[in-house]
């Protein structure tokens, strides 16, 4: 499971459009997915609101540091995080074991419906998830990261040029 | 295990920076932070105690620019430093594609900067990587203080494959964007060759 993951355009907007179901069946703010390792992958809903960057790499870190409490007591996972504010709430699962769903949500949602909608949403998700690792198995580690395997050390130098 | 995202045209890599508490990790992140154009960088996160100690992690996202029409964005972590936080920093390694580890100079810290290596070292193995293949940089931070070990001494007790070594001091500056260069430059040859 330590492979790269590679996502290429179709496999983004099919992700995108179950996020935004999810969004609107769930009647949430915010629906997000990152990776494990804090990495944003898709989102949807009122994003502009938030440092999406940020909360990638607090969420990931919630969660890892929440992996660490469970196997700690003998639990092979925690799969839900919920954290309850005054508005907003966040609902967060991992999905497929290696990403995170976050659904920030207000008062015109409930518990109880997010946790209904994610359950659905998450299947979608995994389908997709699984298609795009045996697509990476298929496709071959070179071929995968191209974009890469032609770069040159001058491509390299210009990054760090000023 | 960097995310590259062909949708979206950009490519994610994590460098944690390692090392003994008190050693400059959260510094040379500040010092990155301080001096990066507001376009190329996020927001610096600090998790840490009232007293400043790092408790959970640093984090700073940062836009190197294109390489062949992919963004590059550079993920920064720093673990913390103090010995009991264990725990946390294996968490932090996960997924890592380069690891600068931030030695300090004072002769007082040799001992603390050869058990911050060793544990890189085992923690590095519990998540599956290998110190000697992962890209890495060394620094020696702390250049300025008069109790600072020469730098030949240092080199022949931390550095241990020839990695790229710098002289940094952190709080001006020194060393910290060639010792960031150093490592970038390995994840990204290794991102070509695999």
């Amino acid at each position: 499971m330590n492979s790269n993951l590679v996502m290429y355009q179709e496999e983004f907007e099919r992700i995108s459009q179950l996020l935004n179901r999810l969004r609107l069946d769930a009647n949430a703010k915010i629906v997000f997915l990152v990776d494990k390792n804090g990495q944003q992958i898709a989102s949807a809903g009122e994003v502009q609101l938030v440092d999406t960057t940020s909360l990638a790499s607090l969420t990931a870190g919630n969660v890892a540091a929440t992996d660490g409490l469970a196997k700690l007591i003998g639990e092979k996972e925690f799969s839900i995080l919920f954290h309850e504010g005054r508005k907003d709430n966040i609902h967060i699962s991992i999905v497929g074991q290696r990403l995170i769903l976050v659904v920030i949500f207000d008062e015109r949602s409930s518990l109880g419906l997010v946790r209904l909608r994610v359950r659905k949403a998450s299947t979608g998700i995994e389908g997709v998830l699984k298609e795009m690792e045996s697509k990476a198995q298929e496709v071959g580690v070179a071929e995968a990261s191209s974009p890469f395997a032609e770069i040159t050390d001058e491509d390299i130098d210009a990054l760090f040029s000023e | 295990m960097s995310f590259i995202n062909y949708a979206a045209r950009e490519i994610n890599v994590k460098i944690v920076f390692y090392g003994p508490g008190l050693g400059g990790k959260t510094t040379n992140l500040q010092y990155i932070y301080e001096r990066s154009n507001p376009q190329q960088k996020g927001k610096l996160i600090s998790l840490a105690t009232e007293t400043d100690r790092t408790l959970f992690f640093d984090f700073l996202p940062l836009d190197l620019g294109a390489v062949r029409g992919f963004k590059t964005r550079f993920h920064l972590y720093t673990v913390p430093g103090q010995v009991f936080y264990d725990a946390s920093r294996k968490l932090i390694l996960k997924g890592v594609d380069g690891v600068v580890f931030v030695a300090d100079s004072q002769e007082a810290r040799m001992d603390a900067n050869v058990e911050s290596l060793r544990n890189l070292e085992e923690n590095l193995r519990e998540n599956g990587f290998d110190l000697k293949g992962i890209p890495y940089a060394l620094q020696f931070n702390k250049r300025d203080l008069p109790t600072a070990v020469p730098v030949d001494t240092m080199y022949r007790t931390l550095n241990f494959k020839g990695e790229p070594t710098f002289e940094a001091i952190a709080t001006q500056g020194m060393g910290v964007f060639e010792t960031l260069k150093a490592v970038a430059k390995q994840v990204l040859y290794e991102l070509r060759r695999r």
